[in-house]
């Protein structure tokens, strides 16, 4: 029980970000499917919104008015609506790619090589 | 006993959820559940905004993340589907240096985490704002320039960026413009290439659906992306480059 | 709710009042969800069989068949459970409850009185756009996990429908949003309070047609006709229900008609002045919870009974849609959304937005048709302002500060039915801007519009007119017999030919 009785922190927020920056670079890292890796980078920006919430949470510290507060949630905002776009575009180049070699196997995108 | 921190409990949940469908997203063979596991994902997360008193930032997550980008990425899955939609297993050594890379970057950042310093630790329960504050006129105004919630700060360094986020803001808008032509015209149709490439890898992959090559997509607006797709080959009136087809329609 | 739990308890057992407070919460919006589902099922099919020209369910439950919807669950709950072999298992079964729960916790934010929200958000517009996007993935699921190209198809039409109506809607509850000055749903409708004209539909004419493109918008949301291509029995069986069947297919079906309780509660708020009635019977009769706490509790009942009639109104109309209008093909619904909606919509937010400069009390109030009542909000001392006023050093332009509600917002409570009304007004001072002519009107007992004009119903020879419906005219026993011709309304039976038994009940 004493896990449940401890108040969360800042502390514990990061540890839940560590794990999913960690999951997404797996994916980016092992996927051959080139959505899986765009599911990685989803997963990558996530963790980084979740370290910016948590630094400018009220609840989360002893001390809120030292908090970097709202900047928190704005960056991450901002975050949020980059990774949106930067998802279309990569879904766009995917479809071209998929448009041009029916397939979206990274592991066949090897004509630059050599 | 203690009383039970009921937002421990929840965090928690929340966290417990998150982790979980992170690494299931890692290790799921079929592509879609893949998709599902990253909606349970970004959902939990969307769950700690809300307990971290960030409810606008969360809804903010389930519009345009959920609701959106996941969505755009079930259409390109759907769109890209091969017979075989598990996903083309990579190899032993990849593995190998995946695991051996992220563990010791688990390492560094966990250590950071469990580093923090005190003056930013856990509050205890009497020091906990009283009520959810109202963040969203807030966020607004300094979206436009004016950060109301820094005007009584007394901590001159805590004072700095009066300004706000308009500059980022409107920054961030011809972006996303910049962003929806080009995806329009990245993803746009090229019907000349695309039966022949078509037969190709259908000799070398059966696709399951043969016509998804054919099918035209397009970005939506400002921060909720969409895909439209059809199967019907008809409606080229939005979506044609100008070129007349002259491929049987399905 | 949780306050006053937690003032009866000690400090170990706050934990108790707040779970008790969120299962009564819970509990009462789960029942509200299933009852709307329920009698709209009923509606739907007596509507629909009114503009067929037949009856519609006559049997179960009596004369009107209003427990028909049980009936149909019954039937649906005794069927097999089938799962295709092609489906995936676990996905297929996760499906329907997906949907069903974002529909669900659509209703977390929609106010039904004062002070009767289940979660006073200041961001509730947007959770409940957020949560109503949940819908598609739900919908997607179902149509991969049935493993059937057909279910595949209807599920990715009605996605890209759903994701493309999103921006429309969007766009069209920005425009009440800009008015109002706040993204929330409970001080929208408190600032619609008072008499018609308050509405914020009938603002100005750019709203007025905000509402009917988020009418035709909310219909496209929950794929109703004419938008209802992607579950249309001709195209594709059902879309992506098609491999559904049994409870599977009932939660769906719960789903459908829960969503659109949901986006006319939401058009209610935004446009309609949610809890509001046409006429502020509450507040001329002193129903609020400054006079008593019971008095405020009949003046809340008498909301909440307006705000659900409204929303059932939205309902029985896009019923009559469906029965009247035919189906949209695919690529007309999506260059409705695109080349039609968008631009329109957008057009409509740059009038309001520009109308606000102009005339920024609202089309009617500014020719002094109607005022709105001076609200607590704005008193000298500031006392309900939160933390967040702004100083006076700061000089906004009038039409900033013209909602006081919206800025100085009183402080939000979690998870707490409101004990004191975010405003109070002395009741002397909510009818100083009424007009005599409408306090009048207001007097006068008889004030339906029915009870004068069917009086004077005499023109179709040897036919009487009654101000009540004499028993034996609409008794089934005595059809055949019956000899007085009535004004059809849709509500009661035909009474011609048509005898018990060769009625048509479906």
């Amino acid at each position: 029980m004493n896990p449940l009785t401890e108040p969360i922190g800042v502390a514990h927020y990061l540890v839940v970000g560590a794990v999913l920056m960690v999951c997404g670079l797996l994916c980016m890292f092992t996927k051959r499917n080139a959505l899986g890796v765009l599911m990685g980078i989803e997963l990558v920006l996530n963790a980084v919104n979740v370290n910016l919430v948590a630094f400018g949470s009220p609840w989360l510290r002893a001390d809120a008015a030292r908090s970097i507060a709202l900047d928190g949630q704005l960056l991450a905002m901002f975050v949020i609506v980059l990774a949106a776009a930067e998802a279309a575009v990569a879904l766009a180049i995917v479809l071209c790619y998929y448009n041009n070699h029916a397939t979206v196997d990274v592991d066949k995108a090897s004509k630059l090589k050599g | 006993m203690d009383s039970i921190n009921w937002h421990a409990v929840l965090f928690f949940l929340f966290a417990g959820l998150a982790c979980g469908a992170g690494v299931a997203v890692v290790l799921c063979g079929n592509i879609v559940r893949m998709a599902f596991a990253l909606v349970a994902a970004l959902g939990a997360v969307a769950g700690l905004f809300f307990l971290a008193g960030a409810d606008f930032l969360g809804a903010l997550q389930l519009l345009v993340y959920v609701g959106g980008t996941v969505v755009l990425l079930v259409f390109g899955v759907m769109l890209t589907a091969q017979r075989p939609l598990f996903a083309l297993p990579c190899g032993i050594g990849q593995w190998v240096a995946a695991v051996m890379t992220s563990a010791c970057l688990l390492a560094l950042l966990l250590q950071a985490a469990l580093a923090v310093h005190e003056s930013i630790g856990p509050p205890q329960p009497g020091q906990l704002p009283a009520s959810l504050q109202p963040t969203t006129t807030q966020i607004g105004l300094a979206l436009l320039g004016l950060r109301a919630d820094r005007l009584h700060q007394p901590d001159p360094v805590l004072r700095k960026g009066m300004s706000g986020y308009l500059l980022p803001l409107e920054i961030a808008s011809v972006h996303l413009l910049v962003v929806l032509i080009g995806a329009v015209f990245l993803a746009r149709t090229k019907r000349h290439l695309s039966s022949d490439i078509l037969q190709r890898g259908q000799q070398r992959s059966p696709t399951l659906s043969d016509n998804s090559a054919n099918t035209p997509s397009h970005s939506g607006n400002t921060s909720s992306h969409s895909a439209s797709t059809s199967p019907h080959i008809g409606n080229t009136r939005f979506h044609s480059t100008g070129e007349q087809s002259n491929e049987p329609v399905d | 709710m949780a306050e006053r739990l937690t003032s009866w308890l000690d400090p170990s057992w706050h934990w108790l009042a707040y779970a008790i407070a969120g299962l009564v919460h819970a509990a009462l919006l789960l029942t509200l969800a299933l009852t709307a589902a329920a009698v709209s099922i009923w509606l739907e099919r007596k509507v629909a069989a009114r503009i067929q020209d037949r009856l519609g369910p006559t049997r179960v439950g009596g004369r009107y068949g209003w427990l028909q919807p049980l009936a149909d669950g019954l039937k649906l709950l005794g069927k097999e459970d089938i799962i295709p072999a092609a489906a995936d298992r676990l996905l297929f079964r996760a499906a329907p409850y997906l949907v069903y729960g974002a529909t669900f916790c659509t209703y977390m934010v929609l106010p039904f009185a004062s002070g009767w929200v289940a979660l006073p958000l200041d961001s509730a517009v947007f959770l409940f756009l957020a949560i109503a996007s949940l819908e598609v993935l739900g919908v997607i699921l179902a149509g991969y996990a049935s493993g059937s190209k057909y279910s595949l198809f209807g599920a990715m039409r009605e996605a890209a429908q759903v994701v493309s109506y999103e921006i429309p809607m969007a766009l069209c509850v920005v425009i009440p949003v800009m008015l109002a000055g706040t993204l929330s749903l409970s001080q929208i409708a408190e600032q619609q309070r008072g008499w018609l004209t308050n509405w914020l539909v009938f603002h100005n004419p750019f709203v007025f047609g905000a509402f009917f493109i988020y009418c035709a918008c909310a219909v496209a949301h929950t794929n109703r006709a004419p938008f209802d291509l992607p579950e249309a029995e001709s195209e594709l069986v059902a879309g992506f229900m098609t491999e559904y069947s049994g409870f599977r297919w009932v939660v769906f079906f719960m789903a459908e008609y829960a969503a659109m309780f949901a986006v006319s509660g939401l058009g209610a708020i935004l446009f309609l002045g949610g809890w509001n009635g046409p006429v502020p019977i509450a507040d001329l009769l002193g129903l609020r919870y400054d006079v008593g706490p019971l008095a405020g509790l009949a003046g809340n009942l008498l909301g909440t009974v307006n705000f659900i009639f409204k929303c059932f109104l939205g309902v029985v109309c896009m019923v009559w849609l469906r029965w009247t209008l035919p189906r949209l093909r695919v690529d007309q619904v999506m260059t409705l959304c695109l080349k039609y909606f968008i631009p329109l919509a957008t057009a409509m937010l740059a009038g309001c937005m520009l109308w606000q400069y102009a005339m920024k009390d609202g089309m009617l109030r500014s020719v002094g048709i109607g005022q709105r009542e001076a609200t607590g909000a704005d008193r000298q001392d500031g006392s309900r302002s939160s933390s967040m006023a702004l100083p006076d050093a700061l000089s906004l332009p009038d039409n900033h500060r013209r909602h006081p509600i919206g800025r100085h917002a009183p402080p939000v409570r979690y998870m707490a039915a409101a004990d004191v009304p975010p405003y109070q007004t002395a009741s002397s001072d909510a009818l100083r801007h009424v007009s005599p002519y409408a306090l009048k009107c207001a007097e006068i007992r008889c004030f339906f519009p029915g009870y004068s004009a069917r009086a004077k119903e005499s023109h179709v020879l040897g036919a009487k007119t009654y101000n009540f419906i004499p028993r034996e005219a609409y008794s089934p026993r005595r059809a055949g017999t019956c000899r007085f011709r009535w004004r059809k309304t849709w509500l009661h039976p035909v009474r011609s030919k048509i005898t018990r038994s060769s009625a048509l009940d479906l």
